[in-house]
């Protein structure tokens, strides 16, 4: 399968590539979903500006007590993360449930989150981090929120023009026990249901609860309904079980030939209990 | 767009067109046709080569993309006539039959072994989740690379 014609540019500076960005060329990081897209011809961009070629994107730092990543870390890179290990170990968990290890080495944090796949897997540990997005145009650049950010079906809070440069991190300590469940699609390694979750517990009682969901619907999301169900009891199973009972609670849940709607909804109970249960005795 | 690269030690400075893909280069630029296209969705890994130490699909990357790369593929394994000892391994367990998946599957398994020196029978299996066999059920190949894994320990 051959592209149509494109004209490619390796800039030398983020400021050369916003430049370039800003006069209606399109941003190319890994390509894992960009390139199969060209191929069918459901994308047909007419410049492409390849930010893998920028080594000021590619970095994962700690600074003023959270965590930063460059928008062209790999999934490998994340997965691999020593720091990331230590300090948000949801997301290097999330990074190697992604695809397979080609996929890894080449597809990149920035790149799939921009795409906003419904069923990536970024997005939900992303939402149940609270993570934040540093988008940067030729003139200006701005700070949003996961749940700003990821709008619907292949839409962000992205202008055109403007790039994902930075994803923002908190820091989870030991207290804070964390899990990502998801159930693959065997052939593209996509989620069919992904389930993030992060949970601390005080006296016995569950004193913090994130709960991050992709696959579901149009867009990776934070099930709140859930969370507030669980905030405060003991955790027992039933009230584990009655909290994820409300996790797709008010969702219009996708269905496709690998599932149903109702089918989805089901998996994403079971994922939430899963990843709850695991998160819990991951506490240290 | 003029491109340089290294395939196999050997340096290729050539013109190419942007939406030239990686494969295409190295089958129909270069000649190497060891390596394989299969499904050209990036699922079926037979396309798989190492690009800086990095094992990649070849078929779902632009050629410009690889500019000042380093690429081995399968025809990079061998010296001097001498299988290199994760295709030794491949022969001696019968990891192959009909060879189509064959060097997609060495050069995922060398990556395997890069990072880890003695994976587990279940980091093998989820360090090849990117190649698919149709032949042979993929036991002789899991069995290859556990073997040669002992064989580099030795």
């Amino acid at each position: 399968m051959i592209t149509q014609k494109f004209e490619y540019t390796a800039p030398k500076s983020l400021d050369e590539a916003l430049h370039l960005l800003a006069s209606g060329a399109k941003p190319l990081a890994g390509g894992m979903s960009l390139i199969p897209m060209m191929k069918l011809r459901l994308a047909a961009p007419e410049h492409l500006v390849d930010l893998r070629a920028l080594k000021d994107l590619n970095y994962i730092r700690e600074a003023g007590g959270q965590l930063h990543i460059g928008a062209t870390a790999s999934h490998y890179e994340v997965e691999s993360s020593a720091l990331l290990r230590q300090k948000c170990p949801l997301l290097t968990e999330t990074a190697a449930a992604i695809g397979d290890v080609q996929v890894r080495n080449m597809g990149t944090i920035g790149g799939s989150v921009a795409h906003a796949d419904p069923a990536a897997d970024y997005p939900a540990a992303l939402q149940a981090l609270e993570a934040k997005f540093v988008l940067k145009g030729a003139k200006s650049e701005r700070t949003v929120s996961a749940a700003e950010f990821f709008v619907d079906t292949f839409t962000t809070a992205l202008e055109p023009g403007e790039i994902l440069r930075e994803v923002i991190v908190p820091i989870d300590d030991a207290r804070t026990g964390t899990s990502y469940q998801k159930m693959a699609q065997p052939a593209s390694g996509f989620a069919i249901v992904g389930v993030a979750a992060r949970v601390r517990v005080n006296a016995g009682k569950v004193s913090f609860v994130r709960i991050g969901v992709t696959g579901l619907s149009n867009r990776a999301y934070r099930a709140t309904a859930a969370e507030k169900a669980l905030e405060g009891k003991t955790p027992s199973p039933a009230d584990i079980q009655a909290a994820a009972a409300l996790v797709a609670q008010g969702v219009d849940a996708n269905s496709d030939l690998h599932a149903s709607s109702d089918y989805r909804r089901h998996l994403a109970v079971v994922h939430t209990v899963r990843a709850l249960k695991t998160a819990l005795s991951r506490i240290a | 767009m003029n491109i340089n690269l290294t395939i196999n030690g050997k340096s290729y400075s050539q013109d190419v067109e942007p939406r030239l893909l990686l494969i295409h280069f190295l089958r129909d630029v270069a000649g190497l046709t060891g390596t394989h296209m299969g499904c050209e969705t990036s699922l079926c890994g037979a396309c798989t080569v190492e690009l800086n130490g990095k094992a990649i699909k070849s078929c779902s990357m632009f050629t410009v993309q690889a500019n000042g790369a380093d690429i081995v593929t399968i025809e990079g394994l061998a010296t001097n006539g001498r299988l290199d000892p994760m295709q030794e391994a491949f022969w001696n367990e019968h990891g192959l039959q009909c060879g189509f998946c064959t060097p997609g599957m060495i050069m995922a398994s060398k990556q395997i072994l890069y990072r880890n020196p003695s994976p587990t029978e279940d980091e093998i299996r989820h360090g090849l989740e990117g190649n698919v066999c149709r032949c042979t059920g993929y036991q002789h190949i899991v069995n290859a690379v556990k073997a040669a894994a002992a064989g580099a320990g030795k």
